[in-house]
């Protein structure tokens, strides 16, 4: 998806598009980890790697906690809500609780190089595609 | 005053903002979750937008209305090709009445984990009194 468009909101139309396309895709395989459970997440392709993206809002990154073992991702933690002293509530949106999801990749990754950032309450993982997975180009003889 | 323990956390689907204006643009903007609280001297509100920088908000208070917006950056989604999503993206909008009358001049904003912090502090003269019975 190259977005070549100049105008940002022509940018953002374009990539809502093209999430909207990709909700609940396949390509998870008919595996155990598709959907419902707390963080929602988006996979993408970058290159060769993939790249899962999560929205923790109000959640500290000391409160997250990523443990990757083979092909599977598992992203726990807690998230705290809480008002002032003799706070009294006129709207209560905001949802807390622990969570503990994990995500079943279904292609190899090399997870000795798998990295975490987390920016503004959104967790990227990068998950580097396993160099023996890697597609090679066969030479014709 | 925290109520965490023991709950699990549940996916909330995420908003869309429908706004009686139309846009002139056809992106879609999202409604962030917001909880508001008052103290005896603020209001205070809390709202939840992911994936916004602190320069990419703007605050504008006026007659009364408090209007939010918040702008996500774009660019780190350049290079991606989406394969499996459970969630869009989107900027954020908000719009609310207050009922108390704020002093304006006090107001400050705060952002941390993408979760924006807006304190309202009350005008002197909307504190509460304490009615005595005679």
């Amino acid at each position: 998806m190259a977005l070549l468009f100049s105008d940002p909101f022509e940018r953002l139309f374009h990539l809502q598009r093209n999430l909207d396309a990709f909700r609940s895709s396949d390509w998870l395989g008919r595996g155990i980890s598709s959907g419902g459970a707390f963080p929602p997440i988006n996979v993408f392709g970058q290159g060769d790697d993939f790249v899962a993206i999560a929205e923790l809002p109000g959640i500290r990154r000391e409160d997250v906690d990523i443990k990757v073992k083979g092909r599977q991702i598992r992203i726990s933690g807690n998230k705290a809500v809480s008002y002032g002293e003799g706070a009294s509530l006129h709207r209560r949106e905001r949802r807390s609780g622990h969570f503990d999801r994990t995500l079943s990749i279904p292609v190899e990754i090399d997870s000795d190089r798998v990295k975490a950032e987390y920016r503004n309450g959104v967790l990227a993982l990068f998950l580097p595609r396993a160099e023996r997975d890697k597609p090679r180009s066969i030479a014709i003889d | 005053m925290a109520d965490t323990e023991g709950k699990s956390l549940e996916v909330q689907a995420k908003q869309e903002l429908t706004t009686p204006e139309e846009q002139t643009v056809p992106a879609r903007y999202y409604v962030p979750a917001t909880d508001i609280y008052e103290t005896e001297d603020a209001l205070t509100l809390v709202m939840e937008m992911p994936g916004v920088e602190k320069d990419n908000i703007d605050i504008k208070l006026e007659n009364d209305v408090l209007q939010i917006e918040g702008r996500i950056d774009l660019s780190a989604y350049a290079e991606l090709d989406p394969l499996y999503t459970e969630y869009n993206i989107g900027h954020y909008a908000r719009k609310f009445s207050l009922s108390s009358k704020v002093n304006k001049e006090k107001i400050s904003a705060e952002m941390g984990d993408g979760v924006l912090t807006l304190s309202l502090p009350k005008a002197e003269e909307t504190k509460p009194r304490r009615i005595e019975i005679q």
